[in-house]
């Protein structure tokens, strides 16, 4: 009898989650690392096996692409996870945010003397969760990612233990987070008992083949799933953490959770509502309608009143979720391919800006007033170039990455004749260019010229100038990014 | 055809321009020195381009000059240029502006990066006059705004900084529509007839489209162009910006960015959606008109020479609304004309004011009077300047409204008529300003100002005889607008309006 209780195993195909294995693996040796030795692991040991490991993932996303250009997009472990195009050009934008974010947090940590591995350890297990959720076939590995992500991001807002609204911040943060995991697991739930899968081919299998007779349970798990999402990418209205928590959190950790997060949780959202619930299109397209548009605009108005640097980059933050939305609301090939393009461009450019911030925050991350900028590019221009231009491609001007990145949102939703709620969103954004261009004006102001100079480290300085070239460099040739975007998007499972 | 390298010229010359009057920012004058030299190249390019340019290439319409490069086939994104009758025009303009502005408008403040903006802002409207593809010339009328919006805030007068958010605003609000409209226009054209995006002029001017669509689609356009030229109700941030900016930015704004606005709405808006014209043309006709008459009337108002001339500009921008809208060839001619005319009189309205504000710390008409005893060569050069403004027979003004205004009577009696109190009312508001600012007794500070100084009569020299040999001998102008005019006009009104 025991003999024929066999447990079968899954087939794995070990170079789709390799990214995955990587970053937890470094995160486990770190951990290692730190209870074995007698001492203090150095915060540089610390931060260079954090940059290999990125690089690393770099490096296997190329092979992945390789891969995918000689036999197709996969999936492997009982379908729940997948290999395609999509999902490797969003692991390669996870590493590269990652990469940049670390050298931010470095020296910041040296500067507010929290020295430590602990911080690596974290971040390389939230990306791993961003990665798995770039990665994921399967309502319940979605989750799996959102959790990974979310619960080492929850630890790192608390992460500055001199600053008290660090971790308040935390509290919020993992309170409303929380939250918004019940609601998404249950809609996850409600989906299964509709559908009888939580796999998203299956479920989309399921709803071409075969029309529900009682739909309710599907819709109400499907919104469900969307309000999880909602929180997490901070769509309004389910925003209102986002700028108390941006606030609250160290500089370098905002600027890592604006980015990978995004990253991770759009991609899922793109998987669920395109490939399971692309046949439901005409039920959600109507709610990410109301979504985009009040996302986009309470983002760029409320951004307005604000006097905090880390705040407008909050509501900013905000208001470009509404534009990448607004690529998975045209639900065709060209929104998905929009929709990760602007998040290949995005993110480093959001990194790089609180890279600025973070210097500028100085000792004690607190100098974040808007009129701490007055006179920055006066004093140094390098530095405040930097911040214009980062800023400018935020507020969409040409010749940056921003542009082309809303270009790009708007090309997809009128080619599937969303002319209006493009133009809604355009002049969204216009509202928004007075936020930036408030601060962009305030960094030539000619007084405050006996302010101290801010401190440039050298690797914030590296990434900072990464930043800003790759977002003028795409934004003059975006040739290669669209081109990159497309052709993953050609590559989507299914 | 010639090589399209001739134009690639005109957008290359400024940018590296910039870059090296930047590194050579180490040394007092020597980057002034560089922007001088690389706008006097500029300008030696756009002469060449005069003479080489051929009206009459075979399948081109009259388009010379022409290439295509597409950069980014997904996002439609190409590198078209070419250059027609019209675009000519804007482009010498361009070249004139640039140069003239540097120099009489010196700005010893902050000079490298001061002369590095006016570059860029060269080379950016370079680049929106000669492209050929409508993303390609929204990247460049949209890029304008950036050195634009520095060099207000960074040059500019106490208000700056609200100005220049001002006007940044407002046009970028404003060509939010425009961007939307020519996404709609590209993919209206890939869905009926299939292959990849493309936004190329001559390819979208043959895309169908129903009545309703042809009028949202050239609404979007004519608000984006008119909050740029500005055109009445849409010209409310002009006075202050006008006023704020310093003497150079204002030069770039009212003679050449202005013309960003009249030239698209031309070009594109009219070029491209005749349907949508003959429908709205009434309404826009009647905004033309309020222009003319509205920019008069707060011209008299105006309690200062910056503000004064924002206004007459308004008017003067409404003659050109009306020519651009008519339909008739005549008035269209007119119309590109005195884009060219227009930006050739503010030029040497705002040097002299500049002059002005220099000797007198001032550019109030309050603290002016009597200038013409201590100043005869400056009043002088404001009387002509003034004189072909309102339109006096024999100098530049004069061929332009007269072509505007006939080729409007003979289709559009009454908008004529009434477009043509416009003129008188010009008289008036200039005259009189003359008179408050020039004549009279000059006491205290106004008693002693030097008169111009002999740079800054060879800075002035050109303008009297562009504005004197324009009035006298538009042909060579007119032979070369002519046939591109033509060529739209006939697009835009198949039968029996070309008069």
């Amino acid at each position: 009898m025991l003999a024929t209780a066999s447990i079968t195993l899954p087939s794995i195909h070990y170079l789709a989650i390799l990214p995955v294995m990587i970053l937890v693996g470094t995160s486990l040796v770190l951990i290692f690392l730190t209870s074995l030795t007698r001492n203090k692991v150095s915060q540089f040991v610390a931060t260079s096996i954090t940059c290999a490991a990125s690089l690393a993932v770099l490096v296997v996303t190329y092979f992945q692409w390789r891969n995918l250009d000689s036999s197709g997009a996969s999936t492997t472990i009982a379908h729940a996870i997948v290999l395609d195009g999509f999902s490797v050009v969003a692991t390669a934008t996870v590493a590269i945010s990652m990469l940049m974010a670390t050298l931010v947090a470095h020296d910041w940590a040296i500067r507010e003397r929290v020295v430590g591995a602990e911080y690596q350890i974290l971040a390389l297990a939230a990306s791993a969760g961003a990665v798995l959720m770039t990665q994921a076939n399967d309502l319940v590995v979605v989750f799996l990612g959102l959790e990974i992500l979310s619960l080492g991001l929850y630890v790192l807002v608390a992460f500055d233990r001199h600053r008290a609204n660090s971790g308040e911040a935390a509290l919020k943060y993992f309170l409303l987070g929380g939250f918004a995991s019940a609601i998404f697991i249950y809609g996850a739930a409600l989906v299964y008992g509709a559908t009888g899968s939580t796999n998203l081919t299956t479920i989309s299998y399921f709803l071409g083949s075969n029309v529900l007779l009682h739909p309710g349970l599907l819709y109400a798990g499907g919104a469900l799933l969307i309000v999880g999402f909602g929180f997490k990418v901070a769509a309004v209205p389910f925003h209102l953490w986002s700028p108390d928590v941006y606030e609250g959190a160290p500089t370098p950790v905002t600027g890592f959770m604006a980015s990978i997060v995004k990253v991770g949780a759009f991609a899922a959202f793109v998987r669920v509502v395109i490939s399971a619930l692309g046949t439901q299109s005409e039920t959600w397209r109507p709610i990410l309608w109301v979504l985009v548009v009040l996302t986009a605009v309470v983002g760029a108005s409320l951004g307005l009143v604000q006097r905090d640097a880390k705040r407008i980059l909050a509501y900013s933050s905000i208001n470009h979720a509404g534009f990448i939305l607004l690529g998975i609301w045209a639900g065709s090939v060209r929104g998905v391919s929009s929709t990760l393009f602007y998040l290949i461009t995005y993110a480093p450019t959001v990194v790089a800006t609180f890279a600025i911030v973070t210097l500028v925050g100085g000792n004690g991350d607190e100098k974040h007033s808007i009129d701490a900028y007055r006179g920055l590019a006066r004093r140094q221009p390098w530095l405040g170039a930097s911040l214009a231009v980062l800023l400018l491609s935020q507020l969409g001007a040409p010749l940056t990455t921003g542009f082309y990145a809303k270009y790009s949102v708007l090309a997809a939703a009128i080619d599937v004749g969303g002319t209006p709620i493009a133009l809604i969103a355009l002049l969204s954004a216009a509202i928004a260019a007075v936020f930036y261009l408030r601060w962009s004006t305030s960094l030539y102001a000619e007084d405050h010229l006996d302010v101290a100079r801010v401190v440039v480290p050298r690797a914030t300085g590296v990434v900072i100038g990464v930043g800003v070239a790759m977002t003028l460099l795409f934004g003059i040739w975006p040739g290669p990014l669209a081109t990159l975007s497309q052709h993953a998007t050609l590559l989507f499972n299914p | 055809m010639h090589s399209s390298l001739w134009l690639s010229a005109l957008l290359v010359v400024p940018l590296l321009g910039s870059i090296v009057a930047l590194l050579a920012r180490g040394k007092t004058g020597l980057s002034y020195a560089v922007a001088v030299v690389s706008a006097s190249i500029e300008m030696a390019l756009g002469v060449v381009i005069f003479f080489l340019y051929n009206s009459h290439v075979k399948g081109a319409q009259t388009f010379d000059f022409a290439t295509r490069h597409v950069l980014s086939a997904p996002f439609g994104l190409a590198y078209d240029v070419a250059l027609d009758g019209i675009s000519l025009f804007m482009v010498e303009l361009t070249a004139i502006v640039v140069l003239l502005a540097l120099l009489g408008g010196r700005d010893k403040r902050r000079e490298p990066s001061f002369v590095a903006w006016l570059l860029i802002l060269t080379s950016l409207t370079m680049g929106s006059f000669v492209a050929h593809d409508l993303l390609e010339f929204f990247v460049f009328f949209e890029l304008t705004l950036v050195p634009c919006y520095f060099i207000i805030t960074g040059w500019g007068g106490k208000e700056a900084n609200k100005a220049a958010l001002k006007f940044f605003i407002y046009t970028f609000s404003a060509s939010a529509f425009l961007l939307i409209g020519i996404l709609y226009l590209g993919f209206a054209h890939q869905h009926q007839v299939g292959g990849s995006l493309t936004f190329a002029y001559g390819v979208l001017a043959s895309t169908a489209m129903t009545h309703a669509t042809a009028i949202w689609l050239f609404t979007g356009f004519a608000i984006a162009f008119g909050v740029k030229a500005p055109i009445w109700p849409l010209h409310t941030w002009s006075p202050l910006t006008y006023a704020e900016a310093p003497t150079a930015g204002s030069i770039e704004l009212s003679a050449l960015l202005a013309k960003l606005g009249s030239y698209g709405l031309l070009r594109f808006a009219v070029g491209l959606f005749p349907l949508a014209l003959a429908d709205v043309r009434p309404v826009m006709l009647t905004l033309a008109v309020i222009g003319i008459l509205w920019g008069s009337i707060l011209a008299c108002t105006a309690k200062d020479l910056k503000r004064f001339v924002a206004y007459s500009s308004l008017a003067q921008m409404g003659f050109i609304t009306l020519g651009v809208v008519s339909g008739s060839k005549i008035a269209t001619v007119g119309a590109v004309l005195l884009m060219f005319n227009h930006g050739i009189l503010t030029i040497g309205f705002f040097l002299i004011i500049g002059f002005l504000e220099q000797r007198r710390a001032s550019y109030q008409i309050a603290d002016l009077q009597g200038l013409q005893g201590p100043a005869p060569v400056l009043a002088g050069v404001f009387t002509i300047v003034m004189l072909g403004s309102i339109g006096l027979p024999g100098l530049s003004g004069f061929v332009s409204e007269y072509l505007i205004l006939i080729g409007t009577f003979a289709v559009h009696a009454w908008w004529g008529v009434v477009g043509a109190t416009g003129v008188l009312a010009a008289a008036v508001y200039l005259l009189w300003a003359y008179q408050r600012v020039f004549q009279g007794r000059a006491v205290g500070a106004n008693a002693t100002i030097p008169d111009a100084t002999t740079k800054e009569r060879w800075v002035l020299v050109p303008i009297v005889v562009l504005i004197v040999a324009l009035g006298v001998f538009p042909r060579p102008v007119l032979d070369r607008i002519s046939p591109s005019v033509q060529q739209l006009i006939e697009h835009v009104a198949p039968a029996g309006l070309n008069k």
